[in-house]
C-alpha cells in the first residue's frame, strides 16, 4: 500500500519519514525556482505555503480560454537552491522540498531545525508528474518572471513516488552515497592504471 | 518556403520530444529488472513516464530541449535552399503544435524570442554526403545534461588509459546531475571543436550499437562496465545503472594533442530522423 500524504503537511507528518521512504502528495503544491526563491525572500510570500510541498519545477504550460494546463513538469536540479532554501524554509515552512539531485548541508542543517524533507522525484519524468496535476489553481508573478521561473499553484492527486533522500534526522542519502562511491572510485582508477 | 518540409520536420520534432525510441526503452526495461530499491523506483517511474508522453502525445521531459539537427545532404540533393529555411520554421511550428518549452535565451539582454529559434539556434551541422536526398536527424538536447559536458585536453602520453580515467571520472563526479541513467557520446581527436561535435554526433546511435572497429568498441564496453561499477546509479541514487551506454568517435588527432569531448545525454535521449527525397517527399526514418 503506497503511503500518501495530504495537504497541508504537518511538522510531526515529516518528523516521522525516515531516508529512503517512498510517498506520494495529494493536495495543494507550488513550483519555485531560483529567481521565485529570490522574490518571496525579497517581497514575501504570494500566498500562505506553510506545511505546502514546494516543487523545484519549470513546467511546459498551455493556456485555454482562461484556464492554464500543465503539459510536463519534472524536477529541475535542486542544489541551484541552495542559496536561498536555507532562509526559505525558516520563513516559509513549507515542510516537503520536491527536486532532483539533492542539496548541500545548510539546507540539511535547515531540515532538522524546520522540521521538513527533501524528495526526490524522477528527472526528466515530466509527463508522469503532469498526469498527478488535477488542476492548475494559479500563478504568481508570471509577467515579471516569466513561464519556467513563475510560481504555479498545482492541485495535485498521488504525485510521486516522493523518495524521502535527505530527513529531518540529520541523515542524507546524497551523502552517504558520494562516500561510497568515493571508496568504489579508488578501487577503478587502481583497476584503469594497472 | 516548402510546406512539406515544414510538416515533416514539424512531425519528426513531435515524435523525438514525446516518444522515446525503442532501442533507449528497451535499454531502461533491462536496466529496470537488474536494479532493486531506490534505483528500481526511479526505473519504474521513468517507463511509466514514457508510457504516459508516448500515450498522450505529451513532451517525455519538460526540458524540451535545444534544437539541434544533424543534416546529412546528398550533393546532388536540389532542395538546399528550401531545408535550411524548413529547419528553422518547423522549430517555430513545433513549439506551437508539440508544444516545447520556449528554451532559447538571448545571453546578453536575457530577451526570450519564445519560439526556440536564435543565434545559431536551431544548432545545425551539415554534411555533404553523396546522393541526391537528405536525411535530417533531429536531436532535442537537455540543459541539465549539455551542463554536464566537457572537454578534456589530455597530453598524448596519457594515451588510452589516460582517456579512459579521464571519461570515467568525469561521468561519475557529475552525479545525478545529468539525470542518469545517461549515455555518453565521447569524440577522441581532432582538435578541441572537433572532439566535441564527434561526441555529440555519437549520441545520435542506437543504445546498444558498437563502433565497427573493435578496439574502439572494446573501449566502449570497458567505459560503460567502470562507470557503472562507481555505484553511482539511477539518478545518482545508488544502484548498479549509471550509464546505458558509451558511444565513441574518433578523429586523427595532432601528434602534439590528445583532445577528449564528452557529451553527456538524459536518459530521455530523444531522437527522430526524416528522409527527403530530391522530390521533397519526407519520410520517417526512426
Amino acid at each position: 500500500m503506497d503511503k500518501v500524504l495530504n495537504t497541508p503537511i504537518s511538522e510531526n507528518d515529516v518528523r516521522q519519514l525516515h531516508a529512503g521512504d517512498v510517498f506520494y502528495v495529494t493536495g495543494q503544491i507550488f513550483t519555485a525556482r531560483d529567481e521565485a526563491h529570490q522574490m518571496m525572500l525579497e517581497h514575501g510570500e504570494p500566498f500562505p505555503v506553510e506545511g505546502l510541498p514546494l516543487f523545484h519545477c519549470g513546467p511546459v504550460v498551455r493556456k485555454s480560454g482562461d484556464q492554464w494546463e500543465l503539459l510536463a513538469g519534472g524536477p529541475t536540479t535542486s542544489v541551484r537552491m541552495e542559496q536561498f532554501e536555507a532562509d526559505f524554509l525558516k520563513r516559509f515552512r513549507s515542510r516537503v522540498i520536491i527536486g532532483k539531485g539533492g542539496m548541500g548541508e545548510k539546507t540539511l542543517a535547515a531540515l532538522s531545525e524546520v522540521g521538513a524533507v527533501y524528495t526526490h522525484f524522477t528527472g526528466g519524468a515530466g509527463a508522469l508528474a503532469a498526469q498527478a496535476v488535477t488542476k492548475v489553481e494559479g500563478v504568481h508573478w508570471l509577467e515579471e518572471l516569466g513561464i519556467p521561473e513563475a510560481v504555479w499553484v498545482l492541485q495535485v492527486e498521488r504525485f510521486g513516488p516522493l523518495v524521502v533522500t535527505m530527513d529531518a534526522h540529520g541523515r542524507s542519502l546524497h551523502a552517504e552515497l558520494a562516500a561510497e562511491v568515493a571508496e568504489n572510485m579508488k578501487r577503478i582508477k587502481a583497476q584503469i592504471v594497472g | 518556403m516548402n510546406a512539406a518540409i515544414v510538416e515533416g520536420l514539424t512531425k519528426a520534432i513531435g515524435r523525438a520530444a514525446t516518444d522515446l525510441p525503442n532501442d533507449v526503452v528497451r535499454a531502461l526495461e533491462a536496466a529496470r529488472d537488474r536494479e532493486e530499491g531506490p534505483a528500481r523506483v526511479q526505473l519504474e517511474a521513468i517507463l511509466k513516464n514514457v508510457e504516459v508522453a508516448r500515450d498522450g502525445a505529451v513532451p517525455i521531459c519538460q526540458d524540451t530541449g535545444t534544437l539541434t539537427y544533424f543534416v546529412k545532404f546528398g550533393v546532388r540533393f536540389p532542395l538546399l535552399g528550401e531545408l535550411m529555411e524548413a529547419l528553422t520554421e518547423a522549430a517555430r511550428a513545433g513549439t506551437e503544435a508539440v508544444p516545447l518549452r520556449p528554451n532559447t535565451v538571448h545571453p546578453f539582454t536575457g530577451a526570450n524570442p519564445g519560439d526556440n529559434t536564435g543565434a545559431h539556434i536551431p544548432a545545425v551541422t551539415w554534411e555533404p554526403v553523396d546522393g541526391d536526398a537528405a536525411e535530417v536527424y533531429v536531436l532535442p538536447k537537455g540543459g541539465g545534461s549539455e551542463n554536464c559536458s566537457a572537454l578534456k585536453m589530455l597530453t598524448p602520453g596519457a594515451g588510452l588509459k589516460g582517456i579512459t580515467e579521464a571519461v570515467v571520472e568525469h561521468v561519475v563526479s557529475r552525479e545525478g546531475k545529468p539525470c542518469p541513467p545517461t549515455v555518453i557520446g565521447v569524440g577522441i581527436g581532432g582538435g578541441a571543436d572537433v572532439a566535441m561535435k564527434l561526441g555529440k554526433r555519437a549520441l545520435l546511435r542506437s543504445v546498444g550499437s558498437r563502433h565497427p572497429e573493435p578496439k574502439v568498441a572494446e573501449m566502449e564496453e570497458r567505459l560503460e562496465t567502470l562507470i557503472n561499477a562507481s555505484g553511482m546509479g539511477p539518478m545518482g541514487l545508488g544502484g548498479k545503472t549509471t550509464v546505458l551506454a558509451v558511444h565513441i568517435e574518433y578523429a586523427h588527432r595532432h601528434p602534439a594533442s590528445l583532445p577528449v569531448g564528452i557529451a553527456v545525454q538524459c536518459w530521455a535521449d530523444r531522437r527522430a530522423a526524416v528522409r527527403i527525397g530530391a522530390d521533397g517527399q519526407v519520410s520517417h526514418l526512426g
